[in-house]
Formats: C-alpha cells, structure tokens, sequence
C-alpha cells in the first residue's frame, strides 16, 4: 500500500482515463500481455444500443434485421429486463473499445481492462484470429461493403437488395472456410479489384454454362463426373462463384456477406476463452492496482460486485439457468490453470504433468494463442473444477423415453464430463453438416445438397423455408438429401422455383 | 499507445434507418398487431401504451439448424443428487432444463417492441381521415392569410398600383425619349443658324427633319403594358392549431354505466384523434337531463342525476359558448353527442331546428351516437333529417363495446373522390 489514490470519487473524467490507462497498460506489460494500439471511444447508452444491434461494428451496411435487433435490444434495456454490456471491443488494429459514459470510474478501469487489454491482447494473439481475420484492413471493408449495398439499392432497388440479403444472412454460417485460409486483401485493393472481378467471374460462368456441343467422348466422360468434384462446405462461396443467373452485383454481395461471416468465424468459436481470458485479466489487473495502493477499498468493493455478477452461474435447477456463462467457466479455468501452475497438488500433477509447476504467465499465453473453445476444454477442464462447478452430462436418446445422466463429477466421470462439455463447444457438430453435392450440368441445372447425419439428429422443420432462400440464390431448383453415416439418403427436401 | 476519442456527439440514431426498414417491411404484422392490441386495452391507454407484438415466427430470420430428437449429450451445471446411470424424465415444455439447453432457442415468444407514439398512432389512423372540411382542410390543417409582398410584374387589373405604373412609364418614356431629344436639339440648333443665313433650301430640310423627330417623340406611348406594376400578395400560413371538442352527453337515468363507458370510450377516440391534428384542444363537456351544465370531466363521467330528457338544453348551451368563448375565426370547432336516444317528445325538432340554423354552420363536424337504444325514437328521426342537409354531420347507432372502433372507422373514413 504504497502508491497514491488515482482518483476519490467515482466520477470520471477524460483526464482519470489517462491516468488509469497508464496503469492497467503498465501493469499489464508487466504480465506480459501483447496487444494492439488502443482507441477508447467514450458513447452514450444510445449509442451503445446503436453498436449493438450493428453486431459491434461502428459501420454497417443497412438492413432491416438490424432494425429488428435495435427494437428488441432497446425494449429489453428500457424495461430493465437487460442491462447493456458494458463493453464492446472491435478487433480492428487499433483496437477499438467503447466506454459508456454512465459509467463509474471503476467500471471505466475495469472495461479498460477487459477489453482495452484482455479482449484486445486476445485477437491480437490467439491463431484463428490471427489466420482469419484482417484487423487491419476490417473498418475499411465494412465502409466499402456499406458503401457497395448502398450503391446497389440505387441502381437496383431498396427491396431488390433486401431479398437477396435475406437469403445470404441466412446461409451466413454456411458462408465459412473452415479450413483454407484466406488470401489478405487490404481494402483499397479490394475496391479496386472488384470491377475487374464482375467480369471476370461473370466470363467464367458462361464458360461454365457453355451449350456449344461437345464431343461424343466427353459427353461419356461428364456423365460420370459430379460438378463440384469434391463436396463443398461453403455455400456461399460456390453460389458466389457457380450461380449462373446471379448478376455481378449479386455476386459481390453475396462475397461481403461471407466475408463478414468469416470475420466473425472465429468470434464464435472462443466465446469461452475470449471471455475468459479477458475477465481473468480484469480480475487481475484491477486485484493489483488496488495492492499497489492505487485504488481504494470502495472502488474494489463496487468492483468485486460487478464481477461477481459477470460470472454468477446458477444450477440447472435454477430458474434463471440458461445453459452454461462463458464467461464463468473461461474465467474458472484460466485461474484454474494459474493455481495448477502455481500450486498444484497430485491430481494436477496426474492430470496435468506437462503444465504443473510451470510459469503460469508462459502457460496461460500457449494456452490463449493455441486453442479454441473446443480443444481448450477438451485440453485443460481439470478434475478438480469439474467437481467444483458440479458437472454432469446428460444423454437425450429419442428413442428412450428417459434421460440419462451418463456421467457426473465422479473419478470414472471425469473425462466424459470434459469430453462432453467440449463437444458442445465444438460448432461443426451444432450445426447440420451440410455441403453442396452436386450440380445437374447437362440437365435442369439443380443444385443438390448433402446434410450428413450426425447422431440421427434432424433438421429443424425450417429447412423448406431455408432452401427457398437457397433457391433464391441458385435461381434453379434446389435439394438437400439426408445421409446416414454409412451413405444412405434417409430423405429428400427440394424446392423448385416456380 | 492509446487515443481516447469522445463520440458522444456523434448522433445517436444510427439505427434510425434500419428501424424504420424494419417497420416498413413488417408494416401488415405491426398494423395487425395495433388492430389487435386496440381491441384488448383500454382506450385510455392508447395513448401512451404502445408495446406492439408480433408472432416472432413471422419476422424469424432462419438458419440451418437442427430440430428435435436425435441422440445427443449436453453437459450441466449444479448437480445435486444425480449418480452415473440415474435415468430422469424428459422435462416437458419448459426450455433450458434438463437435456434441452441447446435447443431453447427456439421459442415461438412474440417479439416484442416499442412503438413511438406518433408511429403507433399512425398505423391506427392509418385510412382514416376527418370528413370534408368546410373551412380548414385538416389533412395540412393550414389556414393562409394574404399579406402584402411588394409589387409584381403581373396580376389581374384591380391589383394595379398607378404610382408605380406611372412612374415606371415616366422612367420608360425618358429614356425612349432620350436619342430623340438630342438629335431633335441638334436639329433646332442648325435650323436657327440656317434661318440666320437665310438658307431655304436647308431650312425647309431642317424643319421636315425636326418635324419628322417631333412625331417620333410623340409616338412614344404614355404608358405601356410593360410599366404595369401590381400589388403582390402571398399567402403566408397562419396556424389554427387549436380546436374545442365538445361532449355533450345524457346523464338521465336511462344512461346506465355501461352506456357511459361506451359514451367515454367514443369521447376518448375523438379525442386522440384531434390530438393528432391540433397542438392544442380544449375539452367542453356538457351534460344534461332536463337542463344543462358545463362540468369537468371527473363530474361529466361520474355522477349521476335522474329525470326527464331535454337535449336541446344542450345544445343551447353549447352554442353560448361557442359564442362566448370560441370564435370560428380562431377555432375548429368538433362536437360528439352521446345518448341513449330518449328525449322529451316536443323538444326533437326544437333540437333540429337549433342545430340547422344556429349550430352547424359553425361547426367543423359533429357526431351523434346513440347507445344501446331500445328503439329508435324522435331524436334519432329528427336527426336523420339534419344528416340529409348537413354533410358535416353523422349520426350512428352503437350496440356495444365491440361496435366502438368500427363506428368510429365509418365516421371519420376516407371520402373516396
């Protein structure tokens, strides 16, 4: 207790989050964490609902959805049934994170913390950001993607655009590359790119399409031949490139879109780790301005109660029970793993030789860049919080008419909670596995889709509704098969246009 | 590094756009949903209660996902008394528990929001619109006067101002005249020296040329169409942004409660309506038996009082103050009328005589309902007979709760042209 008080009172001022900023910033370069320059944007609670229901991003292209989302975000807030975030962080270079200016100081330092240093040195850092997104260059596109809608609904109608937007919004998921990685395009490339792209991409389709006769033998050899040759996962990525009735401008669309979903991909997938690392650095951080005399006991106290809150947990059985907290269970592990590092006992040594008694700063670090929320669970979920958090897993088989617990925070339960809680994490399985197939070349031109079957489970009944969407955008008729593991087609969905 | 920025200035309705593609795009749902919501509050309410739902399933952006059934574990918090192997029984309905958390998010919850007043009341005035106006049409509810505006080149004759006609023409003729003028002094300059010299031959040259520059001169017109200068006017608006309502209602014993509630819901109904329209209402409300008296609203809805039936006391006393108190000029004038139909026998045609000759024509509107009669009786005919001569004047009859709205959508519907 030997520093001087930042500030007294509770009330901020520009001056305070300087000041503040120089610590957390001190303090969490002492702890080694690596970022992006920081940009703190101080808004108002409307502005707030505004970034909000634009998915976080300070531009965006305009759509109705987002309308719908500010009207349930605003009616929410002002009926008290939510309170706004207090955050939200852009991963963008500089790193973008808005203060809300109801705050108190204390919830400025601690959103400073968050996610001026923990979210931040997250993005900056942890490889599915770093492979798929360009926070260089994500502002730009969004300016030129807004810019680009806008344009289209000028030249080819406000409901035009909309239509055809639904239709990508809702293969958006099916919009990723889950395993190629892609090229890095700076904006003004991108801008500059996308004329020559309509016509080229445009010239390739007519090749494609081509109704010139071919020869006797080449006939034979189509026949045998599927288009595309191996399925494909991105659907958006073959419409955008294989369509044959969409324009150019759809085209390009329908590439923002995917382009998006792919920036958010990995937003997706580390919602536990994200979170996690970056309400243990907060934790952290705030635990040691406060030891180094700079904050008082009143600014911990209102602290510790905020935090608290960000990661209550309540039970299954509780009311309030809606699945489990990001941000408890990210936050549980990360200090789980400190004290395994820090203090471990046998169990940990058992469990864990390779990171018991090693430095807890090395450890965490590997940990956040290396992983996602899947394999991190799967990969550090010790014994010891899966007794404390109560953990049990559940199998729902249609075909019993009971549920059972198959697996509870017990010795031989273990591995199958942490098996279990991973695989929920694990998006390839919660949503359908479905991949464009095959296209009808020589004939109706139908596009064909495969849903491959995991655990018997079905398609939501929504799946009509989603082919016509699909259909929209092929322009021909459309299928999607159900296959088993083994290869059967269980059953047949197919939308014809008109 | 760190750059702190303050944005707060930076407007906040950036979802303004967006929102209103929402409503627009859900504008059948959300007018459905306002019908709906009308016919479940209280008209008191409408006012200000404006939450509208729709069946989340109609605005739902849909994504691949799976349904129900299939096999599948799911992993839970807060284990009390399970073991490995306890078999449970699947929970029914209620979302989120037990094995179901990955499919909660599939509720058919309304989605719910808020609609701002003004919006709200749009889509429920949405094909409405107020009868043909004798003074002021309402849909701009502009009232111009003219004001003087310096002069102009055109208009119609009685707009001509002479003085500046005449000094525009003045202005016009010395300059036409001007060239003239000088070549003319020039000539009369030569002539005095020829005639000095005693040069006939240059004289009579001379005195044709003057003579010749004399009737140019002349033909220079006095005043041309070109000079005319009129008066200008423009109409500037001149807000009548203010209407009286008056509710002149029976409190005889016949009006039981249930008649005055539907009596107060049609008062309420006009009124929003001329909230809509004016920045400023004043309320009027009458009540009468055998006499009348101006009361406030608490008195108007609830006491009681027994006796005969005298309208036209009513409507006598409505035209004092109008009178009295609310000149046309300054004021639209609005007036609904409910009763259960019962009047002294003798006094129906007194009241039909008063509302043709004294009341009507300064009227903007007036509605009549009648509530629940058990019959119609000679007010109801008599007043048919004012409706035939008057277009501002509607009289329905209403049977119950239910038949407020659409009496209400039939009095004040759109004329179709």
């Amino acid at each position: 207790m030997t520093g001087k008080l930042l500030s007294e009172s509770s009330e901020w001022t520009f001056d305070l989050i300087l000041d503040y900023n120089r610590e957390i910033a001190r303090i969490a370069e002492g702890f080694g964490l690596d970022t992006y320059p920081n940009q703190i944007e101080i808004i108002t609670s409307e502005q707030m609902m505004d970034a909000y229901s634009s998915i976080g991003m300070p531009v965006g292209y305009r759509h109705w959805s987002f309308g719908k989302h500010f009207l349930n975000v605003e009616q929410r807030y002002k009926r008290g049934q939510m309170g706004l975030a207090y955050e939200i962080v852009i991963n963008s270079n500089p790193c973008i994170a808005y203060l809300m200016e109801e705050n108190t100081m204390m919830m400025q330092a601690l959103v400073l913390a968050h996610a001026a240093y923990g979210h931040n040195s997250f993005f900056k850092n942890n490889y599915l950001f770093r492979t798929w997104t360009s926070a260089d260059a994500i502002i730009d596109y969004m300016i030129f993607a807004k810019n680009y809608i806008a344009d289209c609904e000028q030249r080819h109608g406000e409901e035009n655009v909309e239509l055809f937007l639904d239709s990508c919004h809702a293969l958006m998921n099916y919009g990723v590359d889950r395993y190629k990685r892609p090229p890095r395009l700076s904006a003004n490339e991108e801008r500059n790119r996308q004329r020559e792209r309509e016509e080229f991409l445009q010239s390739q389709i007519n090749h494609l399409w081509r109704t010139i006769p071919t020869r006797e033998k080449d006939k034979q050899a189509h026949k045998e031949q599927r288009f595309p040759a191996e399925p494909q996962e991105n659907i958006l990525y073959f419409i955008e490139k294989n369509a044959p009735l969409l324009e150019p401008w759809q085209r390009e669309i329908v590439r923002i879109v995917r382009k998006i979903a792919q920036y958010f991909y990995p937003q997706r997938q580390t919602q536990v780790m994200n979170e996690g690392w970056a309400t243990f650095w907060h934790y952290t951080i705030l635990n040691r301005l406060y030891d180094e005399g700079l904050v008082h006991d009143g600014f911990m106290i209102e602290f510790l109660q905020t935090h608290t809150n960000v990661i209550s947990q309540p039970g299954f059985d509780n009311p309030h029970y809606s699945g489990i907290n990001p941000y408890y269970l990210g936050y549980s592990m990360m200090t789980d793993i400190r004290r395994i590092c820090e203090a471990p006992d046998d169990e940990d040594r058992h469990w864990f030789p390779e990171i018991a008694g090693s430095d807890w700063k090395e450890t965490l670090n590997f940990a956040m860049r290396n992983f996602k929320d899947e394999s991190f669970i799967a990969q550090f979920l010790s014994p010891r919080l899966i007794r404390e958090m109560k953990l049990f897993a559940v199998v729902d088989d249609d075909r019993r008419r009971k549920l059972e617990v198959s697996a509870i925070h017990d010795e031989g339960g273990y591995r199958r909670v942490r098996k279990a809680l991973a695989e929920q994490y694990n998006l390839g399985s919660n949503e359908p596995d479905i991949q464009v197939y095959n296209v009808n070349m020589r004939g109706d031109r139908s596009l064909t889709l495969r849903h491959h079957q995991h655990n018997r489970k079905p398609l939501h009944k929504n799946v009509n509704e989603m082919l016509k969407h699909l259909a929209r955008l092929w322009g021909f008729t459309v299928r999607l098969e159900t296959v088993d593991k083994d290869g059967h087609v269980l059953n047949t969905h197919e939308c014809q246009l008109n | 590094m760190v750059q702190v920025i303050d944005r707060r200035l930076n407007g906040k309705n950036k979802s303004a756009v967006n929102r209103q593609r929402f409503i627009r795009r859900f504008k059948n749902q959300i007018r459905k949903a306002v019908r709906e919501s009308i016919d479940e509050r209280s008209i008191t309410e409408i006012d200000n209660g404006e939450q509208i739902n729709i069946p989340a399933r109609d605005i739902s952006e849909p994504v691949f996902k799976h349904g129900k059934g299939g096999l599948r574990e799911s992993v839970h918090p807060g284990n009390k008394e399970f073991v490995a192997g306890d078999k449970i029984r699947r929970p029914t309905g209620a979302a989120g528990r037990g094995g179901k958390a990955s499919n909660s998010g599939e509720g058919e919850d309304d989605f719910v929001f808020t609609l701002s007043r003004e919006e709200f009341l749009n889509f429920f005035f949405d094909d409405l619109a107020l009868p043909d106006l004798v003074k002021t049409q309402l849909a701009t509810n502009v009232e111009t006067r003219k004001v003087r505006a310096g002069y102009t080149r055109d208009g119609v004759p009685t707009n001509i101002n002479v003085v500046r006609s005449m000094k525009s023409a003045l202005a016009r003729r010395i300059a036409l005249r001007g060239p003239h003028q000088r070549n003319l002094r020039d000539v009369e300059e030569a002539l005095e020296d020829a005639r000095r010299r005693g040069d006939q031959a240059r004289i009579a040259e001379l005195e044709e040329e003057a003579l010749r520059l004399r009737k140019r001169i002349a033909a220079i017109p006095f005043i041309d169409t070109f000079d005319l200068r009129y008066n200008n006017r423009t109409d500037i608006p001149r807000p009548t942004a203010q209407a009286v309502m008056f509710c002149i209602m029976d409190v005889s014993g016949s009006m039981d409660e249930t008649r005055k509630d539907i009596a107060k819901r049609f008062f309420i109904l006009l009124y929003l309506f001329l909230t809509r329209e004016y920045e400023r209402i004043d309320v009027v409300y009458i009540r009468h038996h055998t006499t009348a008296k101006e009361v406030d609203e608490d008195e108007f809805f609830h006491s009681r009082e027994t006796g005969g039936t005298v309208v036209s006391s009513a409507l006598r006393l409505m035209h004092e103050i109008i009178v009295e108190r609310y000149p046309t000029n300054d004021w639209n004038i609005y007036a609904a009328q409910a009763s259960d139909g019962d009047n002294w026998g003798d006094d129906s045609p007194r009241c039909r005589a008063l509302l043709i000759e004294k009341i009507l024509p300064l009227l903007q509107y007036f509605a009549y309902v009648e509530i629940m009669p058990d019959e119609h009786q000679r007010l109801w005919h008599e007043y048919q007979k004012v409706r035939e001569a008057f277009a501002n004047f509607a009289v329905r009859r209403i049977d119950g709760l239910t038949d407020i709205y659409p009496v209400f959508r039939k009095l004040f519907q759109k004329k179709t042209a």
